[in-house]
């Protein structure tokens, strides 16, 4: 809690910086769980590319997807454009591979998987059984209940609710079961919306990744409840590179929830994910994330360096896509989520609040494409820097000459707490037809007008109108995020944006 | 490597013939910014910084030929105000069209006549604020400029100059390829305005260094205009200190390529700099502002406006960024980019970039696109105004809050009644 000590300017909400140091001053996830792991041998080539093919049973054509991936990663250079800051990675000096012993004969049902493995979870506060509250969580009103894929190092350990899911006709396990048991949907998805070329980390987990989720939602489908993946790396100098692909079929709906968190450790762990959301007409797909990787020491020592490419394809018309994201973890956030719009009517939303402390280093954001006629986006990025850290939004607005009567609206803000951290904006702008309209803010008084015109007619003041305009919809932001993410959410509603600096 | 090669190949290429001029206090000047270019290269579109401006015309061995645009087609800019002229044509001065250079307070002289002596005050200028303005953006065609320049004016302000002085660039060659750098050094407590219009060359490359000292204040108006096939890049590098003032405005109609840089530094506390600009775009027209503020000093105010008005295919690019170190406390940065998209074909590109490292501190942009608002155009109708006229008064009125950062009312309503005249001709 040093950090208390940081001269805070006149204007910044006292509550909002006490809960910034709460939440990094102590890393409540730094534990680590003793068990016997199998490695495969250190560094990369492209034997291990197919030893992971091999440990996860995979089919020819998956194998020489991944072969090709690493034939064109091993040519391609690291992209530097981000403002981070880090040594060189050796991509050598790290383990691709780490499975308990006790998974080496896969599980048949939760009854069997290692208790240490499910006291892991337990103690993180996700228990892995087929209940219907979460620890810590009060019962909402009616029954609520999240199925959940537990990712542990490079494999998934098991997931919950599966047999209630198979009866809605939703898919919900390890993509690498889905690409023994559903190859016919994997090879029609995989890599659509996030091609093996697409970028360094993505090209890398095209060829590395060990697991991940799987999730198909049939036409005409509410998914009966949410979806959640927990991601915990355990092993040192183990790299985690998970594959989610979500496929959300004519009319379907589903909300799927993500979790992440590591020991602590001196060195620094690489996690390079990919995530891609399919989405076809009249579909939805909400996708909340809660990173809350090791973030490293007051000095920057350890942490996790994420490097994590997530898009969603609204392929259909009137598709809609989601994104909430609260980044409080990592030691580098490298992530964009993002949307291509390119069915008529679609819409894409990104939320995201994104705390850097000590270290800390985030360049996060987002895309939004607009292919689609009337297709509408939304982005709401708050970013608060403390101690020594740097938060960089960085986002891309596209409207393609066919987005017809497009719109996007863009407001982004940051904090700053403590001079000697820094908060960075970075936006692209790129209007190619004039029926669309884009909108981009940076300014806390430039809130919504009709809001403020309200709570002024009630006598208040400008600047306290503005702080209850925009602190309230931080909250309602974080209020959107689901049930699992309840704890975690309700450290941060003491945030405000108040004294923002744009 | 073969990157590093393309560059040195396409530099020898755009150098080749060109007089690098030695001795003086210019030369050792001039050999410094080769140096520079030389570890830069020419800029290409692969750079972050031409992503949405493709440079090969500025950059080509040759310069793209451009029809020479008759002055005679409108009335001259900023003739109704009192002013000491400079005349050059093609780059090269015209003394029997320009005025006597004597004015109280403020010393004016041409590069060309200087340049051989040992020594000048100049030298602390020239080349100087471009270096500067190098890190962390390169911009290698201004070291281009410092290195081969041929002309400019080197202006040293010791107190209120009694009237602006203009220079006015003509040009009657299809094919002129003109460098021209200029300098200006405001010392403290001196007040100047600078006028600038013309369309100097088929291809342009500016450089102006500006060095305002305390107290002192530098006002900047220019138009670009009307001379449609010529392509010209400008660079602005401005440093200010305590209680400084720049304020700069660009109005430009058309022109294939116009790049405007304004690379500022408000080095002193209590300084204020203001970069505006309008620009009205028809056909195959890329107008680009690419802006730089860097606080430094602490309670410093900057402004940033630019407002553009696109048809038929025309590209607007704004790339605005506004720096606050660590330590520039009491920052008031203000930012802001929109553009009118009169048509389906044209584009609006931009950037609005904030880098931040102090916490007390007040930054804001915005950046806007569409087309007219229908509504205004409905109601202006529904009261009798036919719809060409309707709509030239909202892209005037659009264009209005770029215009308001004019402080001098004469020069303002110049460049009015310039834009007026220009709507009218490009009604169709």
């Amino acid at each position: 809690m040093a950090m208390l000590e940081t001269e805070v300017r006149d204007g910044v909400d006292r509550e909002t910086v006490e809960a910034v140091q709460a939440m990094s001053g102590k890393y409540k996830y730094g534990w680590e769980t003793e068990i016997e792991m199998d490695y495969a041998p250190k560094g990369l080539s492209e034997d291990i590319v197919r030893l992971i093919s091999s440990k996860n049973d995979e089919p020819a054509w998956m194998l020489e997807w991944r072969l090709a991936a690493y034939r064109r990663w091993v040519k391609m250079e690291e992209p530097h454009w981000a403002m981070l800051a880090y040594p060189a990675i050796d991509y050598q000096d790290q383990y691709y591979y780490a499975k308990p012993k006790s998974m080496s004969v896969k599980p048949k049902s939760l009854e069997e998987v290692d208790p240490k493995l499910l006291a892991t979870y337990a103690k993180l506060g996700i228990p892995l059984k087929e209940q219907a509250l979460l620890a810590g969580v009060e019962a909402p009103e009616g029954e609520r209940r999240v199925a959940v894929d537990a990712v542990f190092d490079s494999v998934s350990v098991g997931t919950t609710f599966k047999a209630e899911l198979a009866k809605a006709g939703v898919i919900f396990c390890s993509i690498s079961e889905a690409i023994r048991e559903h190859p016919e949907l994997v090879k029609q998805y995989i890599g659509s919306v996030v091609p093996p070329s697409d970028n360094f980390f993505a090209t890398l987990n095209c060829a590395v990744f060990t697991d991940g989720s799987f999730v198909y939602i049939p036409p005409g489908t509410r998914c009966p409840m949410e979806l959640s993946t927990y991601f915990r790396i355990n092993a040192e100098n183990t790299g985690q590179f998970e594959r989610t692909l979500i496929i959300a079929d004519k009319g379907s709906y589903v909300s799927y929830l993500e979790g992440c968190t590591a020991p602590k450790r001196d060195t620094h762990q690489l996690h390079a994910a990919v995530v891609e959301l399919v989405i076809l007409d009249d579909a939805e797909v909400k996708y909340s994330t809660v990173q809350n990787w090791y973030p490293g020491d007051e000095n920057g020592k350890g942490g996790i360096y994420n490097f994590v490419t997530k898009r969603a394809d609204c392929r259909g018309d009137r598709s809609k896509v989601m994104w909430t994201q609260v980044e409080t973890g990592s030691a580098i956030t490298w992530k964009y989520p993002s949307c291509i719009l390119r069915g008529d009517d679609s819409q894409g939303e990104f939320y995201s609040i994104a705390i850097a402390n000590n270290a800390q280093q985030a360049d996060t954001g987002t895309k939004m494409i607009h292919l689609g006629k009337n297709t509408k986006s939304r982005i709401v990025s708050k970013g608060i820097s403390a101690g020594r850290a740097q938060n960089t939004y960085r986002g891309l607005v596209s409207m393609h000459p066919k987005a017809k009567n497009s719109r996007n609206y863009t407001q982004c803000d940051s904090l700053l707490i403590g001079d000697k951290c820094g908060a960075h904006t970075v936006p692209y702008i790129e209007v190619k037809n004039n029926s669309s309209r884009v909108e981009h803010e940076a300014t806390t008084s430039k809130v919504d007008e009709d809001q403020l015109f309200y709570c002024r007619s009630r006598g208040m003041d400008e600047e306290e109108a503005v702080a209850l305009v925009v602190n309230g919809f931080c909250k309602e932001v974080l209020q959107a995020l689901p049930m699992e993410f309840a704890m975690e959410a309700q450290s941060l509603v003491a945030i405000s944006l108040e004294g923002s600096v744009g | 490597m073969a990157v590093a090669r393309a560059k040195d190949v396409a530099l020898a290429a755009r150098i080749d013939g060109l007089d690098l001029p030695k001795g003086g206090w210019l030369g050792e000047a001039r050999s410094k910014a080769m140096d520079r270019l030389v570890a830069m290269g020419l800029p290409t579109k692969r750079d972050e910084y031409w992503r949405y401006t493709n440079p090969s015309s500025l950059v080509s061995a040759g310069a793209p030929t451009s029809a020479v645009f008759n002055p005679d087609d409108e009335t001259p800019a900023f003739d109704q105000i009192g002013r000491l002229k400079l005349v050059f044509v093609d780059g090269v001065f015209d003394a029997s069209a320009s005025d006597d250079l004597a004015m109280t307070g403020v010393s004016i002289e041409l590069l060309s006549d200087v340049a051989k002596t040992d020594i000048h005050w100049a030298r602390d200028l020239y080349g100087v604020l471009e270096t500067r303005g190098q890190s962390p953006v390169e911009r290698p065609l201004a070291a281009l400029n410092s290195a081969f320049a041929t002309e400019g004016v080197l202006i040293r302000v010791s107190a209120r100059a009694a009237k602006p002085i203009h220079l006015i660039y003509h040009s009657n060659s299809v094919t002129s390829d003109v460098m021209l750098h200029n300098c200006v050094k405001v010392e403290a407590g001196a007040n100047v305005t600078l006028l600038e219009s013309g369309p100097a060359a088929a291809r342009f490359i500016q450089v102006m260094e500006v060095d305002v000292a305390e107290g002192g204040v530098c006002h900047h108006v220019r138009t670009q205009g009307r001379n449609h096939e010529r392509c010209a890049a400008t660079h602005v590098f401005a440093r200010l200190a305590a209680k400084a003032r720049f304020k700069s405005f660009t109005v430009t109609a058309n022109g294939r390529l116009t790049r405007n840089e304004a690379v500022v530094e408000l080095i002193g506390d209590d300084a204020a700099a203001h970069i505006a600009g309008a620009a009205m775009g028809d056909g195959d027209f890329h107008h680009d502002d690419t802006v730089f503020v860097t606080h430094q000093g602490e309670r410093c105010e900057s402004r940033q406006v630019f407002k553009k008005v696109l048809k038929n295919g025309a590209i607007g690019v704004f790339q605005g960024k506004i720096l606050v170190k660590q330590g520039a406390q009491k920052t008031d940065g203000y930012q802001i980019s929109q553009c009118l998209l009169l048509d389906e074909d044209s584009q609006f590109l931009a950037k609005p970039e904030l880098e931040i490292y102090a916490d007390d501190v007040k930054c804001s942009h915005g950046s806007t696109s569409g087309a007219i608002d229908e509504t205004a155009l409905y109601y202006l109708r529904s009261r009798g105004v036919p719809l060409k006229l309707a709509q030239s008064l909202m892209v005037l009125a659009f264009l209005a809050a770029a215009i308001d950062e004019i402080d001098d009312e004469l020069i303002a309503t110049d460049i009015r009644e310039r834009l007026q005249n220009w709507l009218s001709r490009h009604e169709h």
